[in-house]
């Protein structure tokens, strides 16, 4: 017999079993909430906050990824200060950071109509393209921070520890140690990282060069 | 290039290797200290004998204001233009210093010293203020530039005022009280009483004082004890969040550099009823002098028996270790904290779990603050009902208020809680110097909010201020008179939050930097239509959405002026 919660979601009852996270409650009646950095692969953290929710009788939204339901909880998962914060994230996103390929962003935008244009003179990420090696190229104008590649290169997958943070705050960037090119550190070249990168700040190589026209190089002849 | 003798590195390295990853910030500080900062090859050795993922070690270096990976003079110049101090001439300052050593505008070393612009350093009484390797000098001026350079200047020693001083008690004599000292006026009585009971009944009696912490969040410390005592797990810790860095706030540092013992004896109260046998003092690295005075402390303590293995003859031990921070406000926030000691970047974890049950090393931990556990011998001596005998009923005791800014007598002012602004301000501290009126105060630091004249019948009290739409915070009241440009204010208090977000949640990462482009608009007197609800629609998604308090008060300040003065964002 499973331990069986019920809470209110945009007032409607869902049980779930007890665990379960507001996010996983509301899939489970197919009510939507956004996401961005959340992934079936990788531990959620409730770094976006694109997730979050309002419940009742609490002082701050929370992020539904990381917050077990509980029994009794009231949710709005798109109240006034819910669809503001949402909205404003997707902006200063937008503001930031080359999001032309994030198609799952893109949705985003437009379903809360961000304005993309809502911050001028705002300082973009504008740290110049990293190819260092021939599997894969890191266009860092499109990073995101959603944390996902470091984790998979370390606890979540990989345990290689090749990339991590360096700096803080806004200047916060994916890096290696002391910046050395990527076949110089740890890294194993298992792709992990371009896997769950969702705006293709992570590329394969081969990929980055095909879109540009360009064919890797043909294998010369008899070999 | 540094000369490495591996030699001196391994040995050095060899005290830290057996703790592992916990060892990451000191054994970087012992390292930079031997040569002057960094270099990659040193943060190889670092990593490879602590056991630390390299790219780890590196993420780490780069985290903190204290860390250099790229060579610096021999003396680090730190100037603070953060509120009091930008108020009383600290940018003139800086620039003056630079000026002298002839530095450009890229430029920041010249020969051995240096020049960096610090964020708040504590010592907002003796703005503008400046550390100059590990000196503190304060009432800095421009003109003497030359001799601040060599350390040569005011040295700040403690401004205590107050009509109630229970916690100040020993303070104001501008050195540490000694143990000697300390006990010949009662000290480590109050411990002595609690070994004679039970743990539950020590919790019991400060549940009964009504004693609320003092570092912002005002959560009730006997039910914090309470929490940590009945978790399930082991080892159990007892923290002191002595990280203070709250621009205008310096209370900790005043009891840290003048009474570390009563903060001694408040921890070891602490660990005895949580049952804790292990405790950490986190002092934020830019307290050169309070670093002295609680290392001194804390080996008085142990050669009395008052620290380590069968304290004062009873079964009760605790092990007490300082760990430097490295220049982080951040790691104020107790996670961010934890997270620190346990040798990585500073970011704050999700609550819940609270620290209680899943604190440091996922460990049940007490965590306090200075002035907290400072409260604690008193209560445990005296007795709840005499501790309740001042403030009032919902706010019991004596608070620290830091007084500083537009003021004739800035320092630490101890009253008891209940006393109205109007007192403590004009009263206490003289008022608004050379006959000028206020204009505002700021309430609670960086992370608080502004009340004006109309509001100085406030109460002091947590519920008085409540009542008022004022934050406390860590006590922090900011004067700011007629001539101070609020535009100018609201930019330095941008400026602080965009340098100090660790960049983890989206919010904050992203809100700190757009709030200071605007603000930097704003001050030129060059706002953009719609850049008032820019402000609002970033301060209240960083005040709702944000994954911890620094993010959810960054626009704290902000939005309450752009509630009391919407026309200075025209």
């Amino acid at each position: 017999m499973n331990d069986e919660i019920t809470l209110t979601i945009d007032g409607q009852a869902v049980s779930v079993p007890a665990g379960a996270t507001i996010l996983q409650a509301a899939r489970s009646v197919n009510i939507p909430i956004p996401t961005i950095c959340f992934h079936e692969a990788t531990s959620p953290l409730g770094v976006c906050r694109a997730c979050v929710v309002e419940v009742q009788g609490w002082r701050t939204l929370v992020a539904s990824c990381v917050t077990p339901a509980a029994a009794g909880m009231v949710v709005n998962t798109h109240s006034e200060r819910v669809t503001r914060s949402r909205r404003t994230i997707l902006e200063m996103l937008a503001s930031t950071v080359d999001l032309s390929e994030a198609p799952e962003i893109q949705l985003l935008l437009q379903e809360y109509a961000a304005d993309l244009q809502r911050f001028p003179g705002a300082e973009r990420r504008a740290i110049p393209l990293l190819d260092d090696n021939p599997m894969y190229i890191r266009d860092y104008t499109r990073c995101i921070l959603c944390w996902r590649c470091v984790q998979v290169c370390a606890n979540d997958a990989q345990y290689v520890f090749a990339l991590n943070f360096s700096g803080r705050g806004f200047d916060t960037s994916i890096a290696t140690f002391y910046d050395r090119p990527m076949p110089a550190t740890t890294c194993v070249f298992c792709g992990q990282c371009v896997g769950v990168c969702p705006t293709g700040a992570l590329k394969t190589k081969r990929e980055w060069l095909l879109e540009k026209g360009l064919l890797p190089e043909e294998k010369p002849a008899g070999a | 290039m540094a000369e490495i003798n591996p030699l001196v590195l391994r040995e050095t390295l060899s005290r830290y290797a057996p703790q592992g990853r916990t060892a990451l910030l000191p054994a970087l500080h012992a390292v930079q200290a031997i040569y002057g900062y960094l270099p990659e090859a040193v943060a190889v050795e670092v990593g490879r004998a602590l056991g630390v993922p390299l790219s780890d070690v590196h993420g780490v270096i780069k985290f903190y204001n204290l860390f250099h990976p790229e060579p610096v003079g021999k003396t680090l110049l730190q100037v603070c233009t953060d509120p009091a101090c930008a108020m009383n001439g600290g940018e003139d300052v800086l620039q003056a210093i630079r000026l002298h050593l002839g530095l450009t505008e890229e430029q920041h070393t010249a020969g051995d010293i240096t020049v960096k612009r610090a964020a708040c350093l504590g010592l907002c009484e003796h703005a503008p203020a400046l550390l100059v390797g590990q000196t503190a000098l304060g009432r800095a001026q421009a003109s003497q530039a030359a001799e601040l350079c060599q350390g040569r200047g005011y040295r700040p020693h403690a401004l205590v005022y107050g009509e109630q001083r229970r916690l100040t008690l020993n303070c104001g004599k501008g050195r540490p009280t000694t143990l000697a000292e300390y006990e010949a006026g009662g000290g480590y009585r109050a411990l002595r009483r609690a070994l004679e009971q039970s743990p539950a009944a020590v919790i019991a009696e400060v549940k009964a004082s009504g004693l609320v912490g003092r570092g912002g969040a005002a959560f009730p410390t006997g039910v914090k004890w309470e929490g940590a005592a009945q978790a399930a797990g082991d080892p159990k810790y007892v923290i002191c969040n002595a990280d203070e860095s709250e621009p205008g706030t310096f209370k900790d540092r005043v009891l840290l550099e003048e009474d570390p013992h009563r903060l001694l004896e408040g921890l070891l109260i602490a660990a005895y009823a949580i049952g804790a046998s292990k405790g950490y003092i986190y002092l934020r690295g830019e307290y050169p002098a309070a670093q002295i005075t609680v290392l001194a402390a804390i080996q008085q303590a142990q050669q009395a028996g008052l620290l380590g293995p069968n304290i004062l003859g009873s079964n009760f031990c605790f092990e007490l270790e300082l760990r430097l921070g490295a220049g982080a406000y951040i790691c104020g926030e107790e996670t961010a904290l934890f997270e620190a000691i346990e040798g990585k970047r500073g970011y704050p974890r999700l609550k819940p779990p609270f620290p209680t049950l899943h604190g440091l090393f996922g460990k049940p931990t007490a965590i306090n603050n200075v002035e907290t556990l400072c409260n604690a011998p008193f209560i445990v001596e005296h007795g709840a009902a005499a501790y309740r005998q001042l403030g009032t009923e919902i706010s019991p005791g004596t608070k620290l208020f830091c007084l500083s800014g537009d003021v004739l007598r800035p320092g630490l002012y101890e009253t008891p809680f209940g006393v109205s602004l109007h007192h403590l301000l004009y009263d206490l501290a003289g008022g608004v110097p050379e006959g000028r009126k206020l204009q505002a105060i700021l309430f609670g630091g960086a992370a608080g909010a502004f009340a004006t004249p109309a509001q100085l019948d406030a109460e002091m009290s947590f519920e008085g201020l409540r009542a008022t739409g004022l934050p406390l915070g860590s006590g922090v009241v900011l004067a700011i008179d007629e001539r101070r440009d609020l535009r100018q204010i609201l930019l330095g208090l941008a400026r602080f939050f965009s340098h100090e977000s660790c960049g983890k949640c989206f919010p904050c990462q992203i809100g700190t930097r757009r709030q200071l482009e605007i603000l930097e608009r704003l001050a030129r007197d060059a706002a953009l239509p719609g850049d008032a609800q820019r402000l609002s629609d970033v301060g209240l998604t960083m005040s709702d959405a944000s994954l911890c308090g620094l993010g959810q008060t960054a626009a704290s300040a902000v939005l309450s002026a752009l509630r009391l003065w919407p026309a200075l964002f025209d």
